[in-house]
């Protein structure tokens, strides 16, 4: 039986993996999302005490490696009491980790908005929260696409590392089948492949989405 | 309380307003009353304090002294002193419907959702009703042909002319103008000066700051001239354009072309 053909007799797994993947991958950046949609909201201004704290938690996770954080909650939190599985943990450090990255994309967005909106937005009784999900979020999200859409890449990417605290994802799968019957080469090849075709997948998307962004004028940025 | 009295009857009423920027006293001690159905004009040089006192009517600037009523109702602060909790000056504040120099459409909204999108989300209003409310005022101002377009694809006069609907949606109490047309081309100027023209003739309350002077005779009620922050001259515009009290306005319409009796 060549190594090929193993590999075709593990689809199922390859599937399984797979499929973990992206719904770890679906969960985390929706997560992410908020948690970036959330902390620009918060950081916009009115609130002062909250800024610095809030920068500096978002500069110190840019700042370290994915994988620390992941030993650091999984191997970590149970020490202070705080036991959540793996997958759970594994959702939750790539929300928190990329949501940081989200909300950094955002912000650099946000200091070059048009100041003249906002006074209309004023002089149209609009309230601070009213303005910031009707006029702010929409025009900040439609503006950063590209460098959303690049971020969404290093997330999938980041999902391999769950390997190491046990998650059956895809990069876990061919980690094992590799390991079982010896064809390292054949399987990882495999997993590659699995992984640019969501990248190809989510590039076409959010090219797609440009559309929307083109129309309005935003497809400069 | 014969003050408030006075207060009630004006659309907008500013009493003993000041401002300063940084020691600097850009508006001293300015009292302005503007009628129901009034089109008043301020006209003065660069850095006079027009736009402050423009943006002073719906707190976009806060005073240091003074009052300002909208319909009678006191803006920004009560009269105990209290700062105005931010969602009821949203309230007073959507009784000034303000237009733009820049004109500062929404540029992710198209035309009619620019218009519809104060009186959905500010004011509550239905979606149906808003959109009624916005053909009818697209209509008014001559863009009904451009309810999709976004505010990329318009021309300066075209936007200008949305900014004006949009303003117009709120029903407000009083339209405030800061410079309608110096952003625009010289050819566009005339069809948003006559949409402009067209509300005045309709009863709008307007306070509208414009270095056209000709524009400015032939539509105000009255005419406020502003230096370093203080009103030196009022008057009709019959008045102030053909015999100005001071030197001061007189050399300004010199430099200033002074127009031809409309
Ligand atoms: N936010 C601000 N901070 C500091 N100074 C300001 C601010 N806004 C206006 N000023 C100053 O206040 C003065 C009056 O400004 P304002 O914009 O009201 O003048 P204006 O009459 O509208 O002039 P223009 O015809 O050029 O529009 C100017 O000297 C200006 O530099
Ligand atoms: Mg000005």
């Amino acid at each position: 039986m060549s190594n090929w053909e193993i590999l075709w007799q593990a689809r199922d797994e390859f599937l399984i993996g797979f499929w973990r993947t992206l719904e770890i991958f679906g969960l985390s950046i929706a997560g992410a999302f908020l948690i970036g949609c959330g902390l620009l909201y918060l950081l916009e201004g009115s609130r002062k005490r909250l800024t610095m704290p809030l920068r500096i938690f978002i500069d110190a996770m840019r700042m370290l490696p994915f994988l620390i954080l992941v030993y650091l909650l999984y191997y970590g939190l149970p020490s202070v009491g705080i036991r959540l599985d793996a997958w759970w943990t594994g959702v939750g450090a790539l929300a928190v980790y990329h949501g940081t990255y989200f909300a950094e994309i955002f912000r650099s967005n946000r200091l070059t908005f048009p100041p003249g909106q906002i006074e209309a937005a004023k002089a149209h009784g609009f309230t601070k929260s009213k303005m910031f999900f009707r006029l702010i979020l929409p025009q900040v999200i439609m503006q950063t696409r590209p460098l959303l859409g690049n971020q969404l890449i290093y997330a999938l990417k980041d999902t391999a590392f769950l390997v190491i605290i046990t998650v059956r994802e895809l990069t876990a799968v061919a980690n094992s089948l590799s390991s079982t019957y010896f064809i390292p080469t054949e399987a990882f090849i495999v997993v590659i492949g699995f992984y640019w075709a969501l990248s190809v997948a989510m590039e076409i998307i959010i090219k797609q989405c440009g559309r929307f962004s083109a129309k309005r004028g935003f497809d400069n940025v | 309380m014969s003050e408030a009295n006075t207060s009630e009857t004006a659309a907008v009423s500013i009493r003993h307003l000041s401002k300063s920027f940084d020691d600097v006293e850009v508006l001293r001690d300015v009292e302005l009353e503007v009628k129901t159905g009034e089109v008043v004009t301020i006209i003065g040089s660069s850095g006079s304090g027009k736009s402050t006192l423009l943006r002073c009517i719906n707190w976009l600037e806060k005073p240091d002294r003074g009052s300002i009523h909208i319909a009678g109702q006191r803006i920004g602060v009560h009269d105990d002193g209290r700062a105005m909790p931010v969602r009821e000056l949203a309230k007073v504040r959507a009784k000034t419907g303000m237009v733009f120099q820049g004109f500062n459409l929404w540029p992710h909204l198209n035309v009619l959702h620019n218009v519809t999108e104060a009186p959905i989300h500010v004011q509550g209003k239905s979606k149906r009703e808003a959109e009624a409310l916005a053909k009818a005022l697209l209509d008014k101002v001559g863009m009904s042909h451009k309810h999709d377009s976004y505010p990329n694809t318009l021309s300066g006069g075209q936007k200008q002319r949305v900014a004006i609907a949009r303003a117009l949606a709120m029903q407000p109490t009083v339209m405030l103008f800061d410079e309608p047309t110096s952003a625009l081309d010289p050819e566009l100027v005339g069809e948003v000066l006559a949409v402009i023209k067209d509300l005045s003739a309709e009863g709008y309350t307007m306070v509208m700051v414009t270095h056209e002077m000709a524009f400015a005779r032939a539509v105000s009620d009255q005419v406020v001239f502003l230096e370093k922050g203080l009103i030196i001259e009022r008057a009709d515009p019959e008045t102030f354009f053909t015999t100005p009290k001071t030197d001061r306005v007189r050399k300004f319409l010199e430099n200033h072309d002074t127009p031809s009796p409309a």
